[in-house]
């Protein structure tokens, strides 16, 4: 007897809830030959919105917690993802019609790259920080801060859950919340990813995943004032250069389109560029 | 109701009450009177609540609903940590909500405690409405607020010293004990007894907003008839609650009080406020608010004579939305004041 096959209808993941969009619209999601996967959420900016709210109010959680607690944290999420890596393999073949094994060292890649932003939780600030020589009988110590919530446009092409964990991670190491919109053609890496992260130990609303159209919900995010930071690595096929000035127009900061498959490579720059510099002045002691 | 409404206009407060009651007001005439109004559907006013909060609202009727909202907001502080410094800052912000646009209104009042306001009254300056109705109010809080367990003594004395520090408005909380063991007399003349202690050396009266508390009275038939028994008393506004209960402000509950409102203009000619206080936190809920006034008593209701919003974050949330019809983008948290 044949069964009928039963067809998933995907939501978003935002404040750690999965709500399907407000806009209730659902867009097809095929595979690399245009077979018929599943049907994704498609983001509107209110979804967006929503998305920075959420981001917002976990900021102070996140950014509170020790950097040893939130490397242990994103540690955990690699854990999580080597136990479902055969979901997550399955997932890559069908959308980006790769080799089994392309798409397995893909994973691999990627779980090593949580692997290695958890490890520099509690280390970036050593090497991005720094003590001031001051003329004065005081310390003068540069400690980097996180900036707060940070929208990515996740790479469009390229590995499509590598791609995503390249940009999410290193936002994330400092202590920022992060607001992030999927590969649109291939979300279904995204959205797992997005069931990984609600049964691990990070906070909901410290990562929010949105499906749906880059450039319908970029111009929001550039310009919404609540943004401190909007990376635009997957951006480099819509119009950036509008997206950088909506950006500057309430100072958040910006991290221009990076194309080809160095694209978000693991760096600590990476992690800085969503740092805000703190300085502070200390007496020193008279003994 | 035998009386029609002509004869009823005739009279003053007191006599209109005993006219209704069909007697003195003592507890059994308000329990027969009280008991006598019709109950209420339940179901069906939640139901009517939800339909009228399912209105979609948009761009310039959004427009006019938030600046309207900002007008008829009480800015309220009631906390036990407040300074005489807290309310210079809380009535800056009511006569300039948003410092970067001079075009947004001022809201209707500032409420604080008693002790607050003569610091209310000097911050507002020239600014402080005293009487006319140019200008921004201030509404003092009174009668052991929010508990209301004091004696009549020292609740009447606690409304004359806010009228006479300079209170334009006094909130008066109910005795819901009383109420809810049926004691209407002693409601009752509880409010006769604040509403004229209201009374100024001049012969005006202070405005007088009688809390229901409506998150203690249990049922929608104890508001509706809590409602009766303050309009009868004599109070210009009934309002919700104190916003010191864990169940604050409801659309149902604050439809139910609109719908006495508008029958007793009905049944008077008189006109007498409503205030939902607590628990509206954003322009979202405060619209559902403007549409229900709107259906059910109509828009003349929405004057700040008739109609406030008791909120202290709100105004933050309006605001946010308002900069974002001006700039076209969505605004945030760092563009507004941190209260």
């Amino acid at each position: 007897m044949t069964r009928l096959a039963v067809p998933k209808t995907y939501k978003l993941y935002v404040g750690g809830k999965f709500p399907r969009s407000e806009s209730g619209r659902v867009y097809e999601v095929r595979s690399h030959d245009g077979v018929f996967l599943a049907n994704a959420a498609q983001a509107s900016r209110k979804d967006a919105r929503d998305a920075v709210v959420a981001a917002r109010s976990a900021l102070g959680g996140w950014a509170g917690a020790t950097a040893y607690n939130r490397g242990q944290v994103l540690y955990r999420i690699a854990e999580l993802l080597e136990g479902r890596r055969a979901q997550f393999i399955d997932e890559i073949v069908k959308s980006e019609g790769v080799s089994a094994a392309a798409a397995s060292a893909q994973v691999d890649e990627a779980i090593d790259r949580w692997v290695w932003y958890a490890g520099w939780a509690d280390k970036y600030v050593q090497v991005a920080g720094n003590a001031n020589p001051v003329s004065g009988p005081y310390f003068n110590i540069s400690v980097p801060e996180p900036t707060g919530v940070v929208a990515i446009i996740a790479p469009q092409t390229g590995g499509s859950l590598l791609g995503l964990v390249s940009a999410v991670a290193p936002a994330l190491v400092s202590g920022n919340t992060v607001v992030v919109v999927a590969n649109e053609r291939m979300p279904l890496s995204a959205i797992s990813l997005g069931e990984v992260l609600a049964t691990s130990d990070v906070p909901g609303g410290v990562v929010n995943i949105l499906t749906g159209s880059p450039a319908e919900m970029a111009p929001w995010l550039a310009s919404h004032a609540d943004v401190n930071a909007i990376d635009l690595v997957g951006a480099g096929d819509l119009d950036w250069i509008n997206l950088q000035i909506d950006a500057a127009e309430t100072l958040t900061r910006v991290l221009q389109p990076e194309n080809g498959p160095d694209a978000a490579s693991p760096s600590l720059d990476r992690i800085v560029a969503f740092t805000e510099t703190k300085t502070i002045w200390h007496t020193k002691g008279l003994i | 109701m035998t009386s029609s409404p002509s004869a009823m206009a005739q009279l003053n407060t007191g006599q209109r009450a005993l006219a209704l009651i069909g007697g003195e007001a003592t507890d059994a005439n308000l329990r027969r009177y009280l008991h006598g109004i019709p109950g209420i559907d339940a179901v069906g006013l939640e139901q009517r609540a939800a339909d009228l909060g399912s209105r979609s609202i948009k761009t310039s009727s959004k427009k006019w609903a938030i600046d309207k909202i900002i007008s008829l907001i009480d800015l309220t502080t009631l906390e036990g940590a407040d300074t005489p410094g807290k309310v210079r800052s809380l009535v800056g912000k009511a006569l300039t909500p948003d410092a970067g646009d001079p075009t947004c209104p001022r809201v209707a009042a500032v409420c604080v405690y008693g002790d607050m306001v003569p610091h209310a009254v000097a911050a507002l300056g020239s600014a402080h409405s005293a009487g006319t109705d140019a200008g921004v109010n201030v509404a003092a809080v009174a009668t052991a607020f929010p508990s209301g367990r004091a004696s009549l003594a020292i609740k009447l004395a606690d409304v004359r010293d806010a009228v006479l520090a300079g209170a334009d408005e006094i909130d008066m909380v109910i005795d819901r004990g009383a109420f809810l063991s049926g004691r209407f007399g002693q409601v009752y003349d509880e409010i006769v007894a604040v509403k004229e202690t209201c009374r100024r050396a001049d012969g005006s009266y202070a405005h007088l907003k009688v809390i229901l508390e409506t998150g203690e009275l249990n049922t929608y038939d104890n508001v509706r008839r809590a409602s009766w028994l303050a309009i009868l008393a004599g109070g210009d506004f009934i309002k919700t609650s104190t916003g010191k209960v864990p169940v604050a402000a409801t659309l149902p509950v604050t439809l139910s009080m609109l719908e006495v409102v508008r029958d007793w203009h009905r049944l008077t000619g008189d006109k007498v406020g409503v205030k939902p206080a607590g628990g509206i936190r954003t322009s979202k809920d405060a619209i559902k608010y403007i549409v229900t006034v709107a259906e059910t008593v109509g828009e003349e209701w929405l004057t700040p004579h008739l109609f406030r919003f008791g909120a202290s974050s709100l105004l933050n949330d309006v605001l946010m939305q308002r900069q974002k019809m001006t700039t076209g983008h969505y605004s945030g948290p760092d563009y507004v004041t941190i209260d």
